[in-house]
């Protein structure tokens, strides 16, 4: 077996060995070319053309697309139409009545967003941190239930909707749960407001483990001895939270909201397979009005998507700036 | 086998220049080491001689050759890093054998090669075993063991000690040198620690802020200091410092006054100086006597007795501070007063604005 | 003894409410996050017929059938609830309106007649692996599951070669416009692939990638997250390794795959392992570039198959379990380093 193992790993490091060294005489000669300082732009070549391919030049493009109407790809058979598409986005008369907007089905992809980021993130955040400090405790199997919230993190987000979508489902388990405990069934994501609760149930389901394992870290990097000290001057278990857990935790706290906000404005994945968006538009997020506008209805409004992802992008931005800051002040903290 | 030269070396990185000018000429087989503070430029130049770092300007030239453009990999030096710099993921033989693979050295001479190098530096028991595995003295002996198997025309050395026990590095100190006299190489070696290049060295390179103070063989060095900085760098403890005023002149010495009126001499020849002129007299620890009936007061204010030897640190009346080196024990205590002999064979004179030397006249210390 | 290992808690006290309440959260948490999981692990194994049942029943369980002597197929079995053969074990030969023909294996001679609402059938508990090898027979199963081992291996070969080439470079050169290179990469991370879905999509469609896996794998390889994973990890190699191995004559290529690639082991396993999770379960992207199912991943394939309305649920659940069993697979056996290594980069 050890010898097995053994064999294994020399036929491996021949193989990373005849691969690497095939680039040897190449990367020699070029390394007499620029010097031994000046290869590094040799190393750096492949990922910032990759980067220069699928990042900064989309980047700009992005301002051509949404500037120009038609369903065209190329560039250059797409008129020039200024803002129009950002103001047929917005053409709105009560931004909070989506039915007095233009496009109506955008607004309501906006508030539906809104409302999920809300709820979303407030609740995962309060659950990974009752959590968090749960499995922070001297509790047997800590390993085992640490891996049991972090598990569905994992998972695809096709998988985590069909899981859902098969307990959920009208014969299911969970209404013949309810019918068994004498209970009236509900088909659950056919009706809009428990399919809006069964969409954000079900993302901080498959998230949370992830936030929570950060807080975790947060957690287990406070010292001890303050914890020590706090016993010492009588603390009560209150207060040692109070005063002196949630300060220090504080900074992840502030990296983990920012991060989960980030994700939480762009859900698409779990969502479209487990409602695709329904009952109605009930539970339309607004990456899915991207991805539906500019790839699946006839004719793709490359145009429109292209605009409404810049206003996703100035909401990302201003979050990520958050998140820098906030990240900046941990590494500092 | 080489002579390395140097030749108007420059090294700068941006606008800070860190090594001004380097002329120096290190022979065929020679024992050379770069010795000064932190900071001085020491370890530049050795990179610049290993090709790690670019020559900015001046040339460099090993056995008459340009060797500038060529990199750390073609000169055929071999270096030993201050932090070993063993490469951990690899066994003790694959650190050796690396470089040799590099230039497809043939299988059966690598092996020839590691066996006896590490027979020579008697780390053949642990040849199969990772650095990690590996004491402080062990690894330094893999990472010699590195630039053996190379034999190359110059070893470099950069503080290799410095990450060693007291113990260790005088144990070590006494293999690097018997392994120079075996190999007879060119070897170049950088320390901040003096008492290493003093024990070492055939030739001694002092260097302060990226100039040559002064070259020479270590004895010369300390007889003869060209100056204050070296005068004070060489030796230990540190040499005895007193500020005064030429006096007289005369063939055979400078006689010269403290602040305090108290009279000194020093065999030095005095052309140079005028009376009037500042001064700066030197003297070794182990050169001034004290505990005698006569010489000029001292309040003792602390005492080191190692047993065989005692040290003891004094104040003259002005302030100044003065160490004393006695062989042997002493019944001197803490708060005497006694009387201390600056005898002038013994003194070096420094101009006080230059730092520069007056040469010695008599060297009590020279047999 | 085994309840005093239970109720270790962080105080040296009893065990009191808050030990309580913790149990109780973390049973209903093992509940919520394996229950559901559990659930589509047993339902995979139950025939089309068991998954038609309501209310369903918890383990697979299939109807028995007897091999009785004198009737060439196997007969199914009813035990008898009501009537005068009530407690027997009967095996149906064929079924007339509201009347069941039915014979006793041990006397098979003589036919009786058994009101149907007066029997239920007999069950066991039988897997129907025939929802999972009918998955390669007539789903193409085989070639979704080689699509997505294609797009997920070589990406994720591709992303460490690139990346660390780039962060070698970034952790351990001091050239001219290092600072502007690594800050421009750093930048793109507030630019997720989201919001230029469009343009992203004219790039692939003019180099020819739509409905190509290569569509999917190049755009996602120079991820900003892995370049700054390992350079932060690389700037801790000390540069006299580097240095040695430069004196040993080693080209610079050698210094990056001799010494700085080996020993940035750590960071690579958890770069390979962040890649794979990324693509295996990307969604969005492959849904946008991959139209043509020959070259759907099984997660289009998953979803697409959930759309149709003939595909059976059986099918369905067995395949959502394959999918799910390779990710599980390197989470059991990596699962400490998996979460360490995702707390210290805080990235996903």
């Amino acid at each position: 077996m050890q010898s097995a193992l053994d064999t294994i790993g020399r036929g491996v490091g021949r193989l990373y060995a005849a691969a690497f060294d095939l680039l040897e005489w190449p990367m020699l000669a070029l390394q007499r070319l620029t010097g031994a300082q000046r290869i590094a732009w040799i190393f750096l070549l492949p990922n910032l053309v990759i980067f220069g391919t699928f990042t900064f030049l989309p980047i700009i493009l992005n301002f051509f697309y949404a500037t120009s109407g038609s369903d065209a790809i190329l560039l250059q058979d797409r008129p020039y139409v200024g803002l129009d598409n950002f103001a047929t986005l917005l053409a709105c008369e009560n931004y909070l009545q989506p039915n007095s907007c233009e496009r109506d089905i955008f607004w309501r992809a906006v508030h539906n967003t809104a409302w999920f980021v809300v709820l979303q993130v407030g609740f995962m955040i309060l659950f990974s941190l009752v959590t968090a400090l749960i499995l922070n405790r001297d509790i047997p199997f800590r390993g085992f239930f640490r891996s049991v919230f972090f598990y569905p993190v994992l998972l695809s987000p096709v998988v985590v909707a069909l899981i859902w979508k098969w307990v959920l489902q009208r014969f299911g388990v969970l209404n013949a749960a309810l019918e068994g405990a004498g209970m009236p069934t509900v088909n659950w994501l056919v009706d809009a407001d428990w399919a809006f609760f069964w969409i954000v149930f079900v993302s901080i389901w498959a998230h949370m483990g992830f936030y929570t394992l950060i807080l975790l870290a947060g957690l287990q990097s406070i010292p001890s001895d303050v914890y020590e000290a706090a016993e010492m001057d009588g603390a009560s278990k209150w207060r040692v939270f109070s005063r002196i857990t949630m300060p220090l935790l504080m900074p992840t706290m502030a990296v983990v909201i920012v991060l989960s906000l980030i994700r939480a404005v762009q859900a698409f994945d779990e969502i479209f397979v487990l409602t695709g968006g329904g009952p109605g538009s009930a539970t339309l997020l607004i990456l899915q009005f991207i991805y539906e506008t500019g790839f699946a209805y006839q004719p793709r409004l490359y145009g429109l998507a292209a605009a409404a992802s810049m206003l996703m992008a100035v909401v990302l931005l201003v979050l990520t700036l958050v998140q820098l800051r906030a990240t900046r002040s941990r590494a500092e903290g | 086998m080489a002579v390395v030269e140097l030749d108007n070396v420059v090294k700068d990185y941006g606008a800070t220049r860190a090594v001004h000018g380097v002329s120096l000429t290190i022979e065929n087989g020679e024992f050379c080491v770069f010795v000064g503070p932190s900071g001085c430029g020491k370890s530049t130049l050795l990179r610049m001689i290993a090709g790690l770092e670019e020559i900015t300007d001046g040339e460099m030239r090993l056995d008459g050759q340009r060797v500038n453009e060529q990199r750390a990999s073609e000169r055929g030096l071999a270096m030993v890093f201050q932090t070993y710099a063993l490469y951990p993921h690899m066994t003790v033989r694959q650190n050796l054998a690396f470089g040799l693979e590099n230039i497809k050295t043939p299988k059966d001479e690598i092996v020839r090669r590691v066996d006896a190098a590490a027979r020579m530096l008697q780390i053949e028991t642990y040849l199969e075993r990772r650095p990690k595995q590996l004491s402080g003295g062990q690894r330094q002996r893999v990472a010699i063991g590195r630039a053996v198997v190379r034999e190359p025309r110059v070893f470099l050395f950069d503080e290799p000690l410095s990450n060693l026990d007291a113990e260790l590095r005088v144990a070590m100190r006494g293999e690097i040198s018997a392994l120079h006299r075996r190999l007879g190489n060119t070897m170049i070696y950088v320390t901040h620690d003096q008492v290493e290049a003093m024990t070492m060295a055939d030739k001694i390179v002092v260097l302060r802020a990226g100039r040559i103070e002064q070259v020479g063989a270590p004895l010369e060095l300390y007889n003869r200091p060209v100056n204050q900085f070296v005068a004070g760098f060489i030796g230990s403890p540190r040499m005895n410092f007193v500020e005064g005023t030429v006096d007289s002149i005369d063939d055979e010495g400078v006689d010269l006054r403290d602040r305090t009126g108290t009279a000194y001499r020093a065999a030095v020849d005095g052309g140079g100086v005028e009376r009037g002129d500042a001064v700066v007299l030197g003297i070794r620890p182990d050169h001034l006597d004290v505990g005698g009936s006569v010489g000029h007061e001292v309040t003792v204010n602390a005492i080191e007795q190692l047993g065989g030897d005692s040290y003891l640190y004094c104040e003259r009346p002005d302030g100044t501070r003065l160490t004393a080196h006695i062989a042997g024990q002493t019944a001197i205590r803490r708060g005497d007063v006694a009387r201390a002999v600056f005898r002038p064979e013994y003194s070096h004179l420094f101009v006080k604005d230059t730092g520069v030397a007056l040469p010695r006249l008599t060297i009590g210390e020279a047999v | 003894m085994s309840l005093a290992f239970l109720t270790r808690t962080r105080g040296r006290g009893r065990f009191d409410l808050t030990d309580w309440l913790t149990w109780a959260y973390l049973l209903l948490a093992v509940f919520l996050m394996f229950g559901p999981i559990l659930w589509i692990a047993l339902s995979s194994f139950k025939t089309e017929a068991a998954l038609q049942e309501y209310p369903p029943t918890f383990l697979p369980l299939a109807p028995v059938t007897a091999t009785v002597e004198g009737f060439d197929e196997p007969l199914q079995l009813f035990r008898i609830i009501a009537g005068e053969h009530q407690g027997k074990v009967l095996a149906q030969v064929r079924r007339i309106g509201l009347v069941g023909k039915m014979v006793d294996p041990a006397n098979p001679g003589a036919l009786i007649d058994v009101n149907i609402n007066d029997r239920v059938p007999e069950r066991a508990f039988a897997l129907a692996v025939e929802n999972y090898t009918s998955l390669f027979e007539r789903f193409n199963f085989g070639l979704y599951f080689w699509n997505s081992l294609f797009i997920t291996v070589v990406a994720t070969i591709i992303t460490v070669l690139f990346n660390s080439m780039a962060a070698f470079a970034l952790s351990k050169y001091h050239f001219r416009g290092r600072t502007v290179v690594f800050v421009l990469i750093i930048a793109t991370l507030m630019i997720p692939p989201t919001i230029n879905l469009i343009p992203i999509y004219l790039v692939v469609s003019q180099l020819g990638l739509v409905n190509s896996p290569w569509g999917v794998i190049w755009p996602a390889v120079a991820t900003p997250t892995g370049v700054f994973l390992l350079r932060q990890y690389m700037l801790t190699i000390p540069d006299d390794l580097l240095d040695a191995a430069r004196m040993d004559h080693a080209s610079e290529w050698k210094v990056y795959w001799r010494i700085v690639l080996p020993l940035s082991a750590p960071a690579l396993a958890v770069l390979v392992i962040f890649s794979v999770m990324w693509r295996w379960n990307e969604f969005l992207w492959p849904l946008i570039v991959l139209n043509r199912s020959e070259e759907f991943t099984l997660q289009l394939a998953l979803n697409s198959f959930q759309g149709e309305l003939q595909t059976a649920w059986s099918n369905l659940l067995a395949m959502t379990i394959l999918t799910l069993l390779p990710i599980t697979l390197v989470f059991a056996v990596l699962q400490k380093y998996i979460t360490t290594g995702i707390a210290q980069s805080g990235v996903k």
